[in-house]
């Protein structure tokens, strides 16, 4: 049976991770499950955890007052459901919901903000990988919101 | 075979409208057969000046392979005095066809090699004559992957296609929309978002990248980041064409002309005018 460093090993989130920080993120993480349908995040509730996803679809979505939620974008097999923890006041900025079963690694995030707060190097190396994610997100974000494919 | 040569290129031939298919609510697709006399052949990637009588003049990709008809298959969005008069022929209309003009996708260059297409909106119409080109010959062509990116689930160009091609076994197909609600059960993110995850040997792939000027470099970008040479990513520029033979001006990028030089430009030519505002 594969240990979670392992697994953790094999995600190329975590590609060339060093090998001690890598068994300190195990000690946070855990395997779980959704079915399809229920949240792995809804926006507003501490940003206690965040999920590296290894099977299934999950919608990222925002919920408006008499309008049907709004999908922002969707993630899958290798991908970050959860970036909120990173930052104050660590609250979930949206909804995450499964849209078909999903297998998952979540990452307790107080866990691991502590001991990035206690090694600043692992703190480092997580930004590393956090910070492109983001602005990638944000550069898709700004295409979406151009709507480049609409009549001038 | 050749593209044949013109004999006036400003002489348009006359073409039936045989068929009109509604594809959105703001695009249809015509298929042409010529009055008289047989249609050139052309590349995929090429275009025809499509002339609606009495009201103007404008490009037009193909949106059919050669091989796959008699005629020219063109499919037109609403967007203008011009192509709004295309978009409303019906059957039996007439109207004037100069072409082919410009550069053709990478096809026959592509073989042996992975093909990665990256289109955009209704990008995705001259792309389909290089797919098609591309699926009718799969053995010669390592990993193929087909990446669109649309508006929203209404606005998916040619659905029966990407159905046709997402069902073969040989084909990595993914759609993804910019805005859907919780009824779409596909992706939903800007099309640039697909490139990482897609199954391609970056150093021994073309990419074919189609659709607004913005969508193409960011796409081109992302396909930089992902290893693929900039000499290997293809892009279809876009400019007002009038002349189509490189005389007026109308159409220049820089030291090109996109009707001559283009429409398909590998990036390495023209890396240093797509971030120039001014042209």
């Amino acid at each position: 049976m594969e240990t979670m460093d392992q697994i953790l090993a094999k995600q190329a989130f975590f590609a060339d991770f060093p090998a001690a920080f890598a068994d300190l993120i195990a000690g946070c993480a855990s395997n779980c499950h959704f079915k399809a349908g229920e949240y792995l995040l809804r926006e507003g509730d501490p940003a206690d955890r965040f999920f590296l996803l290894r099977e299934g679809k999950v919608a990222l979505e925002i919920a408006a007052p008499a309008r049907a939620p709004v999908v922002l974008t969707t993630l899958k097999e290798g991908q970050i459901v959860g970036v909120s923890w990173l930052t104050a006041p660590y609250r979930a900025e949206f909804d995450a919901r499964a849209m078909e079963p999903v297998r998952a690694i979540a990452i307790d995030a107080k866990c691991l903000r502590g001991k990035c707060e206690a090694d600043h190097h692992l703190g480092y190396e997580m930004m590393k990988r956090f910070l492109p994610l983001v602005v990638e997100r944000l550069h898709a974000t700004r295409m979406q919101i151009l709507d480049v494919y609409g009549q001038r | 075979m050749q593209p044949q040569a013109l004999e006036d290129p400003f002489v348009p031939d006359i073409y039936r409208v045989e068929k009109v298919r509604r594809e959105l609510a703001d695009a249809v697709t015509l298929e042409l057969e010529p009055q008289s006399g047989t249609r050139p052949d052309f590349r995929p990637g090429q275009f025809n000046m499509l002339y609606a009588f009495g009201v103007g003049e404008v490009a037009i990709s193909m949106s059919a392979s050669a091989r796959l008809g008699a005629g020219f298959v063109h499919t037109v969005r609403n967007a203008g005095a011009v192509s709004g008069a295309l978009a409303r022929l019906e059957p039996g209309a007439t109207l004037g066809v100069r072409g082919p003009f410009g550069t053709g996708w990478p096809v026959p260059e592509a073989e042996g090699r992975d093909v990665l297409i990256v289109a955009g909106g209704l990008g995705l119409a001259p792309l389909r004559p290089a797919i098609q080109d591309v699926l009718a010959h799969r053995e010669r062509y390592g990993r193929v992957t087909i990446l669109v990116g649309c508006r929203s689930p209404h606005d998916i160009l040619y659905q029966h296609d990407l159905e046709e091609w997402r069902q073969r076994l040989d084909v990595t197909v993914e759609v993804t929309v910019d805005h859907a609600g919780t009824d779409w059960h596909g992706d939903v993110g800007f099309v640039t978002t697909l490139i990482p995850r897609s199954p391609f040997d970056p150093d021994n792939a073309v990419a074919m990248v189609c659709g607004p000027e913005v969508m193409m470099r960011f796409a081109a970008s992302a396909l930089l980041k992902a290893g693929v040479p900039a000499s290997a990513i293809h892009l279809s520029m876009e400019r007002n064409m009038k002349c189509a033979i490189g005389l007026c001006g109308h159409c220049q990028f820089g030291p090109k002309f996109v009707c001559k030089d283009g429409p398909v430009f590998p990036l390495d030519r023209i890396s240093g005018l797509l971030a120039v505002q001014e042209i």
